[in-house]
């Protein structure tokens, strides 16, 4: 076992740990917790990035999503009223319904990649420069998406302060 | 211990989203299933990468940034949404949002 398995498993363990007390907490029901939970499951997953050698997508997660992403959930958090959902008694037979099919579904799907065998034919790739590469394949073959998906913020910017007008209809 | 593979990354690609999938299915409040969303895009993601770096293609990484971008603009949106129908209804739980019109 390779320093880069062990970090692996340390960041996949943290990762799904987070992530699980990010939906099922049993000491708190407060969003504000799920939503530093999640940013601590974001951080862990750019881990996992860096042993992928997606350096850029790590420091992309971190910056976007643990810094604007949450920032504005923990906005609206605050602006909403966060002890709502506390005072509300869980549903018992619903959440078992919910983890026995997720459970099965995520069975199935592990079972189905295990006997794929899908990482047979390949040995570990050595990737040099990937932010560079990234760069060149976003402006050269990606031109087009890339400046779609500018389309697609303008337009999420025209959305919200269409929302966010006092006199709603 | 087996050398961490391509299907190792999937696995914990695959409980994440099911993760994802639970609390969407079984909270209650909004802004809780909002988040169990942003896991499932980012299960996704990780399924991304690690396809990109075990294929030696960046394609899938540059889907990755657009799957970040795009989830930006929808947290803005949902959440603007979700403020909205807060101040009409003074709610944000959904069995207290179980009519069409507002």
């Amino acid at each position: 076992m390779t320093t880069a398995d062990i970090f692996f498993y340390l960041f996949a363990f943290l990762t799904l740990l987070c992530g699980l007390l990010v939906v099922a907490n049993p000491l708190s029901r407060n969003p504000v917790t799920s939503a530093m939970f999640l940013v601590l499951t974001i951080v862990s997953m750019a881990g996992l990035f860096v042993q992928l050698h997606a350096f850029f997508l790590a420091s992309v997660q971190i910056v976007v999503y643990a810094g604007a992403v949450m920032v504005l959930f923990l906005f609206v958090i605050m602006l909403l009223n966060v002890r709502e959902e506390e005072r509300r008694r869980v549903k018992v037979l619903s959440a078992g319904l919910g983890i026995v099919s997720v459970g099965a579904i995520a069975l199935i799907a592990v079972k189905a990649v295990f006997e794929a065998h899908p990482s047979s034919g390949l040995e570990t790739p050595v990737l040099e420069g990937t932010t560079v590469n990234l760069g060149r394949l976003l402006f050269t073959q990606y031109l087009l998406p890339f400046e779609l998906v500018s389309l697609v913020l303008l337009v999420a910017m025209i959305g919200v302060i269409l929302l966010s007008k006092k006199d709603l209809r | 211990m087996i050398h961490v593979g391509l299907e190792h990354y999937l696995t914990v690609s695959i409980l994440l989203f099911c993760l994802g999938l639970l609390g969407t299915i079984t909270r209650r409040s909004l802004l809780v299933i909002y988040m169990s969303l942003e896991l499932m895009l980012n299960a996704a993601n990780l399924a991304l990468v690690s396809f990109s770096r075990f294929n030696k293609s960046l394609d899938g990484q540059v889907m990755v940034f657009f799957i970040v971008t795009v989830a930006a603009a929808e947290v803005a949106v949902g959440l603007a949404l979700i403020v909205a129908l807060y101040r009409k209804r003074q709610t944000a739980h959904v069995e207290d949002l179980t009519t069409m019109k507002l």
